[in-house]
């Protein structure tokens, strides 16, 4: 009994990290045509070895063994369609395994230990083609690198299961129709390309930090799984931007403080009320090395600014002690970069936390994006904290307003609370 | 351009087959020789052949065992390849690892294209 809940518990850690790192290999060796076959077969390793396990026992070094099975059953699938259409013998790369006299050679060449983080990359940069849609992305990444099954990718965006497959049916045709070979972009579009993917891994971040909806456990791995990617992206010497280093810092001080973002009741914990001995000191120091690392070459990226703002959050003793200035300052750049309504919505809660009401009053009267802003419950939510001190029944109005607006259950509860506080 | 059938016969095989060192080792030689094949574009595909058979000859369909691994001339694998003649071909056998034995025979033989 005591063996089966230990094998569970470590083979579900150890296949999502292994799983990743398998599917990219096999896609080498099957090619991207046959994505599925690559997961199928990975999936087939995982349940001989929690077969093989649960009666002989946990092996000394899980992964090679997984990698050693998973090999095998590569070799399998290759010999048994030696003569089928399924795999493109006639690329270069996989001449050799069509012949017995190389077929286990030209594996060993194919599964090298040094190349694997190199082929998920390499697969990541895949699965961020330009041409996919986000939730695209975001969902193969998912199955793929991270080892998600159909059912949690659905719990993890509030979708259904069916939604999913079709998603990645859709995404698995596109790859097989138009040959995409996983490969590092060419030097002049690594920052590019390089980009793309940290915005797909930041929306997985987001999804897990921001989305109240999803279950805890879920969230938790999200954020777990953005910063695993982030990280291989950190640690090769191919991509190591500072875009890079500055998104993991920015993940870094934002994780650190989620578990004081939301109370034993899946409710919202305001800044102002969060208990601030809860925040991973840990994390946030790995989080200044990592910004310590993005201190190179002439670009700021948005994620440099972003985290200059989380870190600020992060190291101020108590929030009224919070250097505002500084993160206005912040934002103020973060503008000149992309002058975006909801940036400067979120700009303006500094302002009425700098210069107070009237100034942030101005502020919006001035603003050519009034109208735009009038959609977001963040705006009707800033009108309420801005009328709190005054107007109780124009801030009750407002708070109601943005509840009216926010899909999240623990938002409008916050807003709710809000208003019984006037 | 015209594609090339490789006969192998003869060769070390019997001795390589007692021992998994000797047949990873000489693995190893053929995976060189046939690396380089595909990296010229030449490789059109190879595969060994276990070293026991049947022969069925002639209209009464005779069948007998072998033929059997001790048969010196025993083919023992084959490779098609491409050349532009027959000398070319001729120069990529030379690299073939069972001329590193004097027993060993690579028959080369045109595939003929039936108009």
């Amino acid at each position: 009994m005591s063996q089966a809940f230990d094998i569970t518990k470590l083979t579900d850690h150890l296949f999502r990290h292994e799983a990743g790192k398998m599917v990219a290999v096999l896609t080498k060796i099957f090619g991207t045509e046959n994505l599925q076959l690559s997961e199928d077969t990975v999936q087939d390793t995982f349940i001989t070895a929690i077969r093989v396990w649960s009666l002989k026992g946990i092996p000394d070094n899980p992964s090679a063994w997984l990698f050693r099975a998973a090999k095998n059953k590569a070799i399998d699938v290759l010999r048994k369609n030696k003569f089928s259409q399924l795999i493109d013998f006639s690329d270069p790369e996989r001449t050799l395994l069509q012949s017995e006299y190389t077929l286990t050679a030209a594996i060993e060449k194919l599964w090298q230990e040094e190349e694997i983080q190199d082929d998920v990359l390499r697969m990541m940069y895949a699965c961020c083609h330009p041409e996919l849609s986000e939730e695209r992305q975001v969902t193969l990444m998912l199955k793929t690198l991270c080892g998600f099954s159909t059912s949690e990718i659905a719990r993890a965006f509030v979708t259904s299961e069916d939604t999913v497959s079709k998603r990645l049916y859709r995404t698995r045709e596109f790859f097989r129709t138009r040959k995409i070979k996983p490969a590092f972009p060419q030097a002049a579009q690594l920052e590019a390309g390089t980009d793309a993917v940290l915005k797909t891994i930041y929306l997985l971040f987001n999804e897990g930090y921001n989305s109240t909806h999803a279950e805890k456990l879920i969230r938790k791995d999200l954020i777990a799984q953005a910063m695993y990617l982030c990280g291989l992206l950190c640690d090769s010497p191919r991509t190591q931007l500072p875009a890079v280093f500055a998104a993991m810092a920015l993940m870094c001080f934002h994780a650190a403080r989620i578990n004081s973002r939301i109370d034993i009741n899946g409710d919202i914990v305001l800044l102002s009320h969060q208990d601030r001995s809860k925040w991973d000191t840990a994390l946030i120091n790995t989080g200044n090395d990592y910004m310590n690392k993005a201190a190179f070459g002439n670009d700021i990226s948005s994620y440099h600014i972003e985290a200059a703002i989380a870190c600020e959050h992060c190291i101020a003793p108590s929030f009224e002690q919070t250097n505002w200035q500084h993160i206005l300052a912040y934002y103020d750049m973060l503008v000149a970069i992309s002058p975006s309504p909801v940036l400067l919505l979120n700009r303006l809660t500094v302002i009425f936390k700098v210069y107070g009401s009237e100034k942030t009053l101005l502020e919006i009267q001035a603003s050519p994006f009034k109208k735009e802003w009038e959609k977001n419950y963040l705006y009707h939510s800033l009108m309420g904290d801005i009328y709190a001190g005054n107007n109780a029944m124009w801030a009750r109005t407002a708070y109601e307003t943005a509840a009216g607006l926010t899909k999240s259950e623990a938002e409008k509860k916050l807003l709710l609370k809000k208003t019984t506080g006037l | 351009m015209a594609d090339y059938l490789f006969l192998f016969r003869g060769g070390n095989v019997a001795e390589v087959r007692q021992s998994p060192e000797k047949w990873q080792a000489q693995m190893e030689k053929w995976m060189q020789w046939m690396g380089a094949l595909t990296e010229q574009g030449k490789f059109g595909g190879a595969q060994p052949l276990k070293p026991e058979g049947k022969t069925i000859k002639g209209t009464a369909k005779t069948v007998t065992d072998g033929p059997f691994m001790e048969d010196k001339e025993m083919v023992g694998g084959y490779l098609i390849c491409k050349g532009v003649n027959y000398e070319e071909a001729v120069e990529i056998s030379k690299g073939c690892p069972i001329l590193a034995y004097d027993n060993g025979i690579v028959e080369i033989r045109e595939i003929e294209e039936i108009q």
